[in-house]
């Protein structure tokens, strides 16, 4: 297990490492930089090279790369052009916004999701089943992108919920873990709703199968009461493939997130990578993209690894990857 | 009705909307009407003020405040609508002063149904040709993993891993960003093309990895071989076809997934250019709060993409099912 565990680990960080060494030089590579996206048509060449040597865009593609390279080594990774401050001090703040919006999602998906799969896939007819059943198809049919422009329409129309950012200017009665909740619904609702309907319907199907497994008739059979077979014996058994699911929700909820991000003004980490691509801000775009990887790397770690917990069959088989590798 | 027949139903209107844009949209796609900026829909009428019925027309708009942008409708004069004129399936009798505008106009005064309609093409065409790169590279890279195994099979299977757990928003988004901004419409359209194949294709090429293995210790395979079936043959006519189902199942995850993505990029600005209409575009042209809030038939693209989305979920319902299995980490 530790041998997996340090493995997973290490290559997560060669993860990191390529994609933010790729999306560094791809930046460096392309045509413009920061200097003339900001200082425009206007500035004199003088004015132009002087803030080229002042961030270090003067060198040549290898000795810039190779310093950078040095320098995130020792976890500096040079500084943000658009805003003034280190890349280091800056993403972990947006990382930590995004994390909060996909875990308020998440959250909420669990909440509201996996009750209702229960309750439809242990009763076959029904109106409420009927119901619920077209509630997640359709919403499975919304991205994130279009919740969040749905959502942040009526929240317009209403006034009932701020749309954008993710506090006020002035910190309304009720303070400020208040005004940031009724920030957070629009856009933790826009990503959580179709994850709340996928949920729901993968463990309807997972709890119907089990319903008719011969161990829930057995149960049945030897007078044990429907409810109590239901909820012990067969939500366990049916909790198997949801659980397996969550590791690819991860990738999910960081591409939904950016959408939502960007829609809502979110300030996360999807947003910052859309501002610091379209500034050119190559040491931030190495940045965002290096968080990004990680946030998805650790994210399908730790859900494997819960997955092993609770199924010991799918520790089995990644050792035999591991063996395989 | 089945689901699945609203579903295929859908699919349908979609596909021949674009198809038949040039012929059923009143206007093109680029055509402005600068007296008529964020006019809101005119709904063809059959019952006059006067409670008389009549053959369908529609009120002209007048504007009543340039400020607010607001209208009221001319309820003076009727204006008939006008069948099969000039190429057109209907346009309204008197197009220069009271244009038909089935779902109003954006904010330079174009009109928003016959963008969408314009807008399919490139939206669906992009995730269809998309779709199909994807499929294409997916069987190859699969196929030829899963058939020679060894080496070559650990080499292609690490690409893939490696392109599966990179984050494909961040990705897609970088990749645009670092080319010319500035490209005709063809170019983005090859590109973003390209793209999204590249990202589509492992999550193909994976499952038809597995497919092709197991198929190869058939008997059938080796009784191909047997006769003198040559790899390639082999592989093309015999094992792939057993990929089939598998494929055409990714193919509707990969549709909606490429028609959101085109969406998504064109609406932060890294898609298509200005003026072309593609339902990202169209977004992106309504992406100010203030001016969807107010004027919602702006919001009509994201309406066609659910109903498009919608409609492949429906058709694939049960087909999908068993695709899950499939995606699942062992």
């Amino acid at each position: 297990m530790t041998r997996y565990l340090v493995r997973r680990l290490a290559f997560a960080l060669v993860l990191v490492a390529a994609v933010s060494s790729a999306s560094f030089l791809l930046a460096r590579l392309a045509p413009g930089d920061f200097v003339t996206e900001t200082l425009g048509t206007q500035a004199s060449r003088d004015e132009i090279a002087r803030e080229r040597a002042r961030f270090g865009l003067d060198r040549s593609i290898a000795a810039h790369y190779r310093d950078w390279a040095a320098a995130a080594l020792r976890l500096d990774f040079g500084p943000s052009m658009l805003y003034g401050r280190p890349v280091r001090d800056l993403i972990p703040e947006r990382a930590a916004n995004t994390a909060l919006l996909a875990f308020s999602a998440l959250v909420f998906a669990t909440a509201v999701g996996l009750p209702l799969g229960i309750v439809t896939g242990s009763r076959r007819g029904g109106a409420l089943a009927a119901a619920v059943r077209g509630a997640s198809i359709v919403l499975l049919s919304m991205p994130p992108l279009l919740t969040s422009l749905l959502l942040v329409f009526v929240a317009a129309r209403t006034g009932w919920l701020p749309i954008a950012g993710m506090r006020s200017s002035t910190v309304p009665s009720g303070g400020a873990a208040l005004d940031l909740l009724r920030h957070l619904i629009v856009p933790a609702l826009a990503i959580g709703l179709p994850l709340a309907a996928a949920l729901e319907r993968l463990q309807a199907q997972s709890m119907s199968e089990v319903v008719d497994a011969p161990f829930v008739l057995a149960a049945l059979a030897r007078g044990v009461p429907r409810r109590r077979v239901l909820w012990r014996g067969a939500l366990k058994a049916s909790l198997r493939p949801v659980a397996a699911i969550y590791g690819l929700m991860i990738g999910t909820l960081l591409s939904g997130s950016f959408a939502v991000e960007v829609i809502t003004a979110w300030p996360g980490l999807g947003s910052l990578m859309l501002q610091a691509l379209r500034a050119r801000d190559i040491y931030l775009v190495a940045g965002c993209a290096g968080a990004g990887a990680l946030f998805l790397a650790l994210g399908t770690m730790t859900s494997d690894l819960a997955l092993a917990i609770v199924d010991p069959r799918a520790s089995e088989t990644s050792r035999h990857a591991e063996a395989a590798a | 009705m089945t689901p699945r027949a609203v579903g295929a139903a859908l699919i349908a209107i979609a596909i021949a909307a674009a198809l038949s844009a040039p012929f059923v949209a009143p206007h093109a796609a680029d055509a402005r009407d600068r007296s008529l900026l964020n006019a809101p829909p005119t709904l063809p009428r059959m019952v006059g003020d006067d409670g008389s019925w009549h053959a369908p027309f529609i009120y002209r708009w007048r504007l009543v405040s340039q400020l607010e942008q607001r209208y009221e409708e001319d309820r003076s004069t009727r204006v008939g609508l006008a069948w099969l004129s000039r190429g057109r399936l209907v346009r309204s009798d008197d197009e220069a002063r009271a244009p038909l505008l089935l779902l109003g106009t954006d904010s330079f005064g174009r009109d928003v149904f016959s963008r969408l309609l314009y807008g399919a093409r490139i939206s669906l065409g992009l995730a269809a040709v998309a779709a199909l790169g994807a499929t294409l590279a997916g069987a190859i890279v699969g196929g030829l993993a899963g058939y020679r195994g060894g080496a070559i099979d650990d080499l292609l299977m690490r690409a893939t891993d490696f392109v599966m757990v990179l984050p494909a928003t961040y990705v897609a988004l970088a990749l645009r960003a670092v080319l010319p901004l500035v490209l005709t419409p063809a170019q983005v359209f090859a590109l973003l093309a390209a793209i999204f194949a590249a990202l589509g294709a492992p999550f193909i090429a994976r499952g038809v990895r597995a497919i092709v293995r197991s198929e190869r210790r058939l008997d059938y395979a080796a009784a191909a071989e047997a006769l003198g079936a040559g790899g390639w043959r082999l592989l093309a006519r015999h094992l792939l076809p057993a990929a089939r189902g598998f494929i055409a199942v990714q193919i509707t995850i990969l549709v909606p997934a490429f028609i959101v993505a085109e969406a998504t990029l064109s609406y932060v600005g890294l898609g298509f250019p200005e003026p072309v209409a593609s339902w990202g575009t169209m977004l992106h042209d309504a992406a100010n709060i203030r001016v969807f809030a107010d004027f919602p038939w702006l919001l009509s693209p994201a309406a066609a993409m659910f109903l498009v989305v919608l409609g492949l979920n429906l058709v694939l319902q049960d087909a999908r099912r068993g695709s899950l299995e499939f995606n699942r980490p062992a």
